[in-house]
């Protein structure tokens, strides 16, 4: 066990990491940060993304170890305060979940599209997107947030 | 106007799933619930009626000053104005938090943020079977309106009582009772402070009708949904104690399979590990995840499994192994009506067809998770299911305990659609908790949620028909081998009919799934139908309507036909059409699908989809539509490309890497066409919009290719020309 230092949502947090502890059980069972989902522990369905250095990343296939010295965030760091970020005014406009356990996931991934391409086009979403798993379908209303939120006025964008 | 309601809804038989009363009855004392709720208001819904109350479970008089536990939903106005509502129902992505909220609300007349639900406590809430059968929006939301009108007159009582006036002069709204004359006003809250006041709803309280709805009938979000965006919400799995500590379960090779030799002292040298070995369980706990992973690797263990039968001989198994054995009691299994060989033998045209559908997985996104916590004799998990009453009988049947020591909570669940009845997780955390002396939380993997809890059956189906020359269907009947009995029925007007469900053996552990059978019988239905309206030479809708009386299912053919623009000419070589609809759990539902077929590669695309909806009045549009939506996207994957592959008891394609789900390139544009029938009760919403997907996208393909397309999955490796 070794001691890390990880930059989770502007704040440097210590912990204890083995060396096969993957960044998302480090989140979820030592920072509290149980926004970040487990759904396949392959990668397959998107549900643990994070942000790291403002790029979507898979946090059940990466090591805690390789995020020291990066800047990770999490879902649980986008609003600013009570100021939700737009993905999340979005989603929460289009009603775009149902039991939502694939929200956290969608929301980061969509977060690292837009910080890449502010105004995509519906094909660019649905290929971006397609890492993730909305298992209750509520694909078409995702699609429509992530349009909604890139239509945001800018200055509220971050 | 008046509402046409029947308390006596068809139940819809849970097939494959142990549903019995709780074993113990928890009595509670009226005084108790003031001194946990604070004074206020209390009132219960009381079933009356024994058909009800079997769907709540309860069946026992009610014993002294106890409350009666025929009972189905209850609601507490306390003094600070805030109305709690408990229901033993659940909250996995359906949104009835939301449209449950809506039903008290509307009565009570008071604002939706007032409301705060209490659900799926089986210390708090009243005892409920579970939440499937689309059974929610028909019970509970009329049992809250109710409980909510009596609360209601209730207030007017204290009002006109302390304002020495009539009833009648007082008028409730905005949480407010005020004199029609508008002089004197007064806030719910303050009228029960310090009162202890407890009422059972009258049988017969009368409920606004849905033309003058309010609250109930708006496309209001879901309630709660920044904590979900903001990823405050805890679900099972995310649930935490202090000094929890993480469980791991160390699995047989495969079904059935017994222990030959078990190694365990490497794991048990691990510093701060418990294992535990109870007859076939063995399982670990450790400080995280990561050190129970370790530890669960670390011990060798030898099984020995029987040959089983495989996917690729199932349906073989299946019409080889029927049996009556083990038959529910009391279920539909069998509908005859007329003489069908006569009738067969004197048609103008005779078909008979074979029909499958594969395996399928569940694949909810949070997979089963538990949190158990022993303090003394008592156990309390946090588990996600749809039945917590089910699952408490599980944990005390587990560990011979009295259910009213044990406590099972559920944090509103990462879905379920059927596949979260059982309590294996409930069961396998609280052991090791009982052996660790301290909380443990165990969440299954994936490939653990893909092999060890349940799927939705396989079936076989055989539909044999006759007809006249015009298009009049004469005979008709239909076998379903294993898959079920539900939706088994055909709507169409056919007077001499013989439908039949068949039990066999199962070569895997199945269970409900949203829809349960309906899918697949009206795949097969609807595929058959097809199949006549060509040998007629009819137009498959014409066909379909021709042989069809029922008004509502005619409704939902000719919206989603207009919607569609069915009947136009093909503008493109490889292009089709199809048509399928049905009935089931008091929805009406029509899907007309468009595909794309190239006749060299055989690729299909799936151009769009419309689908056609009626469940009587609508509680919450947005709501009704979201699931309509989801629930035609969840049958693509059934439809196209979803089937467990297993073999001598293994499951061979247990990742999400393996096993196809719909994903974002996979789905076509959907329209959902709703229609609304205020004047019926509102019905639930989450199955019935499957039904039609698989067949019209079949009759599609069929269109577009002549491919007939007689098994589920449709094309899991794309189409081949024939």
């Amino acid at each position: 066990m070794a001691k890390i230092q990880l930059q989770v949502n502007g704040r440097s947090a210590t912990v204890d990491a083995e060396p096969e502890a993957t960044l998302l059980s480090v989140l979820r069972e030592q920072l509290d940060l149980t926004g970040t989902k487990y759904g396949c522990g392959e990668g397959q369905c998107g549900a643990c993304t994070v942000l790291i250095d403002g790029r979507a990343r898979r946090s059940c296939q990466t090591l805690a170890s390789s995020a020291v010295n990066k800047k990770i965030t999490t879902i649980e760091g986008l609003a600013q305060g009570e100021h939700l970020h737009p993905l999340q005014e979005a989603f929460l406009a289009e009603g775009a979940m149902q039991c939502a356990y694939c929200t956290s996931g969608m929301i980061m991934s969509a977060a690292s599209l837009l910080s890449s391409n502010a105004n995509p086009s519906e094909a660019e979403i649905v290929r971006f997107m397609d890492g993730n798993i909305c298992r209750c379908g509520t694909h078409p209303r995702i699609v429509a947030a992530i349009r909604r939120a890139a239509n945001a006025p800018k200055e509220s964008a971050r | 106007m008046s509402e046409r309601f029947d308390f006596e809804l068809p139940l819809e038989p849970e097939r494959y799933e142990l549903s019995a009363p709780p074993a113990y009855h928890f009595e509670l004392d009226r005084r108790d619930w003031f001194k946990f709720l604070g004074a206020g208001l209390l009132v219960v819904c009381v079933m009356k009626n024994a058909k009800a109350a079997q769907e709540t479970g309860a069946a026992k008089k009610p014993a002294g000053d106890a409350l009666p536990e025929e009972i189905g939903a209850w609601l507490h106005l306390g003094e600070d104005g805030v109305v709690t509502v408990y229901t033993g129902k659940v909250e996995m992505g359906q949104n009835i938090r939301t449209s449950l909220s809506q039903a008290a609300a509307e009565e009570l007349h008071v604002a939706m943020g007032k409301i705060r639900m209490v659900m799926g406590d089986t210390q708090l809430t009243p005892f409920d079977r579970g939440t499937f059968g689309s059974l929610t929006t028909p019970t509970m939301n009329r049992q809250l309106r109710k409980v909510a009108a009596a609360a209601r007159n209730l207030l007017l009582d204290l009002a006109a009582a302390q304002w020495k006036v009539e009833r009648k002069d007082l008028v409730a709204a905005d949480g407010r009772v005020s004199d029609a004359a508008g002089k004197r006003s007064v806030e719910y809250a303050a009228l029960v402070k310090g009162q202890q006041l407890t009422q059972a709803v009258p049988a017969d309280e009368a409920l606004a009708p849905a033309t003058q709805w309010k609250v109930a009938g708006q496309p209001l979000p879901k309630v709660d949904g920044r904590d979900f965006v903001t990823g405050k919400h805890k679900y099972p799995s995310d649930q935490k104690l202090p000094e929890m500590l993480y469980g791991k379960i160390v699995r047989p090779s495969a079904f059935s399979a017994t222990l030959v030799s078990l190694d365990s002292s490497e794991a048990e040298k691990m510093p701060g590990v418990t294992v535990v070995h109870d007859g076939n369980f063995i399982g670990v706990a450790a400080a995280s995840s990561v050190l129970a992973a370790r530890a669960a690797a670390a011990i060798k263990a030898e099984w020995k499994a029987e040959p089983q039968p495989g996917q690729k001989e199932v349906f073989d198994y299946l019409k080889k192994n029927v049996t009556n054995l083990g038959e529910p009691v009391g279920l539909a299994t069998h509908h005859d009506a007329g003489a069908v060989e006569p009738a067969l033998a004197a048609a103008d045209h005779r078909l008979a067809q074979t029909y499958t559908v594969e395996y399928i997985a569940h694949t909810p996104l949070e997979p089963r998770a538990a949190l158990a916590e022993w303090t003394g004799d008592h156990l309390t998990v946090w588990t996600g299911t749809q039945r917590p009453f089910g699952v408490r009988s599980e944990l005390a049947a587990a560990f011979r305990m009295p259910e009213d020591h044990v406590r099972v909570l559920m944090p509103d669940t990462g879905s379920g659609y059927g596949g979260k009845h059982t309590g294996e997780t409930a069961i396998e955390a609280a052991r090791l908790a009982r052996a660790a002396k301290k909380p443990v939380k165990v969440t299954w993997t994936r490939e653990e949620e893909f092999t060890w809890a349940y799927f939705r059956p396989a079936g076989v189906i055989e539909v044999a028909s006759g007809m006249q020359k015009d298009g009049t269907i004469t005979a008709w009947e239909f076998h379903n081998y294993n898959s079920g009995a539900s939706g088994f029925e055909t709507p169409y007007d056919i007077p001499n009919q013989r439908i039949a469900f068949h039990a066999t053996k199962a070569p895997l552990r199945q269970g409900s799934y949203r829809g349960l059978a309906a899918t697949a019988n009206h795949f097969a239905r609807e595929t058959h139908m097809d199949e006549l309206a060509h040998l007629a030479k009819m137009e498959p809708l014409e066909f379909r309507l021709k042989n069809l009386k029922n008004d509502r299912l005619r409704a939902v053919y000719e919206a989603a036909a207009k919607k569609f623009g069915w009947g136009k000419v093909k503008s493109a070589a490889g292009q089709g059409f199809g048509v399928a609809g049905g009935y089931e759990k008091g929805g009406y539902v029509a899907t007309c699908a468009e595909v794309a077929v190239d006749r060299v590669t055989g690729e299909v695309k799936i151009v769009r989809v419309v689908t056609a909806f009626e469940c009587g009045a609508i509680v919450n549009p947005d709501g009704l539509r979201n699931q309509i939506e989801g629930a035609n996207i969840m049958a693509l994957g059934g439809a196209l490309f979803e089937a467990v592959e297993f073999e001598n008891g293994r499951i061979l394609n247990g990742l999400l890497s393996l096993y196809r789900v719909p994903r974002f390139r996979d789905i076509p544009p959907i329209e959902s066409v709703m229609l609304e029938r205020k004047d019926l009760l509102s019905m639930g919403a989450g199955e019935t919009p499957l039904m039609g997907v698989a067949p019209a996208i079949g009759n599609a393909i069929f269109d577009a290719a002549g491919v007939r397309l007689r098994a589920l999955p449709l094309i899991p490796n794309g189409l081949k020309m024939s």
